[in-house]
């Protein structure tokens, strides 16, 4: 028999307590527990970057942390990455769309959460220190050049 | 007219979604009652399979089925896959859904398991047992051709799936003649597509209302639909296929998967909705995927460098089975001419089985190696006459007052392959130019110095894009004033919505974001083609085109008859048919209406119901897309490590409907290029065909730091074959990058004598001949 455990996890800001098996991962607790499905599982081992989320504000990889680990901490999700309760985009988001930093959309959600987390540590960075925040997050589609001009087009605009 | 809007870097209308997590991929759909799904695959290249115990599998707590073949309806036990047969094909094999007696790669589908959640669907999986006896593996193409060779299929003959033999002009004449001849002996290997979604099916079979709905991650849901419906043997009214947001795609979407129709029956079985997921290692086991082809190219040239024919045997790897059929080596045939003038051409390739996953395109589509060999034969030319590489290729370009230019072959789209329409030495002159070629030798000279290895590339490809039979639209004003755009073209992250509500929103006087687009729904719009060959530009975007230029002229003449004016007096803005200069005017919302008519009322004479057209445009032939390729690298001779340091890129796509979309295309184009010259490498166990990369750490694919800026500039070459002038852009980034790249590698390690005949150069074997060179060079090696 699967061995649960109950466990209580900020995500976006509200609480959530969840009798969940050990062995769920942080990523499909979020998608098909919580149903927060914009975050995306790429590679299940790690690699691609697309299940990035913020634990305690440090990016992780959903599919690499068990719910449990979770358990008592904080998660941001895409979801919890725009001004809450307006039709506003992050600033980053906004710059994502400006500079065709997206097709497919699948990586997007792991770049942003990344990404914030690099613009909250450096608000300044350079195009190689971007390039090296995102080194572990795949993208198949853009070659990463919208990506790179779109975070430093927001990091412009958020410290002005 | 109204403003145009085709040729402005219009905002995606997809973002905003897809930013916020508000997406719609397969598996975040949670239908009440979903089952999941996991598929036991096999774990050898070549076996018999005795048996299938799935008893403990079965009673595993949270198991719902485990279905084999045997298990499965009457009529899938003798059904094999639908294949692209054509005259060339002598063994058309393809797989049944599920495997019966044989397993013939690692992963081919054996069962799949039907659980509670898919954490009890892969527990069950690693319980079900097959009994293998395994058998000779074919793995390397080449000796897989040979006689006596271990069959990739126990019963076959051999492991020659087809030959296909491509030529024009007088072929011997041009070698007799030559004042040079020159040979390489190529390798190209190219990998998987990796979309970062993988493949996914929802398969919801409705038992109320008897109807089947499938959610799948599909370049081609008509396609997918048509396979269904033919399989099943239903009537089509009972099936829909949606493909909504899909995470890429690059090709192997495209192909139809035992794994879609093993789901829906699935379904079928259960009748609850079944959803399967692929993971990581499915997608490196499973999905189609390109792989090896090795090319022996001859050219005679005349003693001023000028072509006068080229003749070459290459073998293609086609893997276990036939999906798609020939069309990749096809493509890869007919590509090689590109940009010159080949007076006589002859090319023979074996299509050979062996004991991998099927190949089936991948972005490009087999041009890639075809460019390599073009390219790589043109450098070893320049070489051999003492000639600048781009001063060959000058001398042998085809004149843009040549075109139309037919080159005397037959494109894979069963067409005469004559190029409509371009400007190749312009390409040559803006890419050359902007990359400053001229001044490279003093910058190579300066870096070299100082201890650098850098060094410079070019290549360029022909790309037939924009191929039929179709695509369709039907634009629909209803009576709440809206402009809906449905069509087939499934998007897989190109921008088709806001493409086509470009095209249809400029015969509208409305904004982009006004027009409700669907996209990729079967039940949206009846027919459709797919998404593939860089083709949805010209197929949907020309079918939105007329479609709105329909719906226009109707709205135009029920208003004119309203507002009692001349059509050409009225204009349409904001949703209103207005007389211009006047403040007469009559709302889209009120025109529907008034072609709605009343109950029981008949409509004034000559009017038909509905504001509404349906088009589908049909190409006569491929739209030829032209670009040239720019590749600047750095080496370091110690690691082997190759930076690109900046690239240039000439392209010529016909009419751009939207630069910012087609920049993005041919960027990200590049960055599969690069993954393609020096990462992507798909190994295989030599003996047992085992895969040996099976994951992204393994498998290495281009990260932000590997791919620099592309600095595009555009020709634009208009189509005479479409009313928009446009030609594909989904793939020019990617065809030239690798000879452009593995060309920039040689040039910086000339001082070693470095010759590179293959694709990918991996550092180990830049290193190895770097090494080679320094011991020649120190007097150490002949």
């Amino acid at each position: 028999m699967t061995d649960t455990r109950t466990i209580t996890v900020t995500v976006n800001g509200k609480s959530y307590t969840k009798d969940v098996p050990t062995r769920l991962l942080l990523s499909d607790f979020l998608r098909h527990e919580l149903m927060l499905t914009g975050t995306h599982v790429g590679c299940e081992h790690g690699v691609c970057g697309a299940c990035t989320v913020l634990l305690d504000g440090r990016s992780a990889r959903s599919c690499l942390t068990l719910a449990v680990q979770a358990n008592g901490h904080e998660v941001t999700t895409i979801e919890g990455i725009a001004p809450e309760g307006s039709n506003e985009l992050h600033p980053l988001q906004q710059a994502f769309q400006d500079h065709h930093g997206l097709q497919c959309g699948y990586c997007t959600p792991g770049m942003l959460t990344t990404l914030i987390e690099l613009l909250r540590d450096n608000p300044t960075p350079s195009e190689s220190e971007v390039r090296s925040a995102i080194s572990g997050n795949l993208c198949r589609c853009t070659g990463y050049q919208g990506i790179v001009e779109a975070t430093l087009d927001a990091a412009r605009k958020m410290r002005a | 007219m109204s403003e145009r809007l085709v040729g402005k870097a219009i905002k995606r209308l997809e973002d905003p979604a897809l930013l916020t997590g508000r997406g719609r991929f397969v598996d975040d759909f949670h239908l009440p009652g979903t089952l999941h799904a996991a598929f036991v695959r096999s774990e050898e290249a070549h076996a018999k399979i005795n048996g299938i115990d799935k008893s403990a599998a079965v009673a595993l707590p949270g198991v719902h089925a485990v279905l084999t073949l045997a298990d499965l309806p009457k009529r899938f036990h003798a059904m094999r896959m639908h294949g692209m047969p054509n005259p060339h094909v002598t063994q058309n094999i393809m797989p049944y859904v599920l495997a019966k007696d044989e397993v013939c790669h690692v992963g081919e589908p054996i069962a799949i398991v039907i659980a509670d959640d898919r954490y009890i669907a892969e527990d069950a999986a690693a319980l079900v047992m097959v009994d293998y006896e395994p058998l000779p593996t074919a793995g390397d193409c080449r000796a897989a051709m040979a006689p006596g060779a271990a069959l990739a299929h126990m019963n076959s003959p051999d492991n020659i799936a087809a030959m296909l033999h491509f030529g024009y002009g007088d072929i011997d004449a041009a070698f007799k003649n030559a004042a040079h001849v020159v040979k390489e002996n190529l390798f190209m290997h190219r990998g998987l597509g990796h979309s970062i979604e993988g493949r996914a099916v929802l398969a919801h079979y409705d038992t109320f209302a008897d109807h089947l709905t499938v959610y799948t991650a599909s370049q081609g849901p008509h396609a997918a639909k048509r396979a269904i419906v033919g399989m099943l043997d239903w009537d089509e009214e009972r099936v829909r296929v949606v493909a909504l947001d899909v995470g890429g795609g690059f090709g192997p979407k495209m192909s139809f998967y035992a794994e879609q129709i093993v789901t829906v029956l699935a379904s079928l079985h259960v009748n609850r909705p079944v959803k399967w997921i692929e993971d990581r290692r499915e997608h490196f086991n499973s999905a189609t995927q390109e792989r090896d082809q090795y090319w022996d190219v001859e050219m005679a040239m005349d003693a001023q460098g000028k072509i006068l024919g080229l003749r070459i045997a290459m073998i293609h790897d086609k893997g276990a089975f036939m999906p798609h059929g020939t069309i990749l080596p096809h493509i890869s045939c007919t590509t090689v001419p590109g940009p010159f003038i080949i007076p006589a051409y002859k090319i023979d390739c074996s299509v050979v089985l062996t004991n991998k996953p099927p190949v089936a395109p991948v972005r490009g589509a087999g041009r890639p190696q075809a460019v390599f060999a073009m390219e790589r034969i043109m450098d070893a030319a320049a070489a051999k006459l003492g000639l600048d590489r781009v001063e060959i290729r000058r001398r042998n370009l085809i004149p843009a007052e040549a075109m139309p230019y037919s080159i005397g072959l037959t494109f894979r789209d069963g067409k005469p392959l004559t190029y409509d329409s371009g400007d190749y030495p312009q390409l040559f002159d803006k890419v050359t130019k902007a990359a400053d070629y001229a001044g490279f030798a003093k910058r190579q000279e300066a870096a070299l110095k100082n201890g650098r290895y850098i060094g410079i590339g070019i290549a360029s490809a022909i790309e037939g894009t924009g191929l039929g039979p179709f695509e369709g639209a039907t634009v629909r004003i209803g009576p709440s004033g809206t402009v809906t755009l449905l069509t087939g073209a499934a998007d897989q992250g190109q921008g088709h919505a806001t493409t086509v509500a470009q095209i249809c929103a400029e015969q509208f006087g409305i904004r982009p974001d006004d027009v409700r687009v669907v996209t990729a729904d079967t039940a949206a719009i009846a027919n459709g083609t797919g998404t593939f060959a860089s083709r949805q530009a010209v197929n949907a975007g020309s079918s939105t085109h007329l479609a709105a230029i329909q719906v226009r002229e109707k709205v135009l003449a029920i208003a004119s008859h309203i507002l009692e004016a001349a059509p050409s007096d009225i204009e349409l803005a904001d949703g209103n048919a207005i007389v211009k200069g006047t403040d007469k005017k009559i709302s889209f919302r009120d025109i529907a209406r008034a072609v709605t008519g009343q109950s029981g009322f008949a409509l004034p004479k000559g009017i038909e119901p509905g504001l509404e057209a349906t088009r589908y445009f049909t190409p006569e032939q491929a739209a030829y897309a032209s670009g040239n390729h720019i590749a600047e690298v750095e080496v370091d001779i110690e690691t082997g490590g190759v930076k690109v340091t900046n690239y240039w890129i000439s392209h010529d796509c016909g009419v751009v409907i939207n630069p910012l979309l087609v920049e993005g295309q041919v960027q990200g184009g590049l960055a599969h290029g690069i993954g393609n010259a020096l990462l992507e490498w798909m190994h295989y166990d030599a003996d047992t065909c085992q895969p040996l990369t099976t994951t992204l750490a393994d498998y290495l694919l281009p990260t932000a730091d590997a791919v620099p800026k592309a600095l595009i500039s555009h020709v634009v070459s208009p189509s005479p074959l479409n009313p928009l002038g446009v030609k594909g852009a989904g793939e020019g980034g990617t065809i030239p990058a690798p000879a452009a790249i593995i060309s920039a590698i040689e040039h910086a390690l000339t001082p070693f004598g470095v010759h590179l005949t293959q694709a990918p150069v991996p550092p180990h074997h830049l290193v190895e001949l770097i090494n080679k060179g320094r011991r020649k060079n120190s007097g150490l090696l002949a």
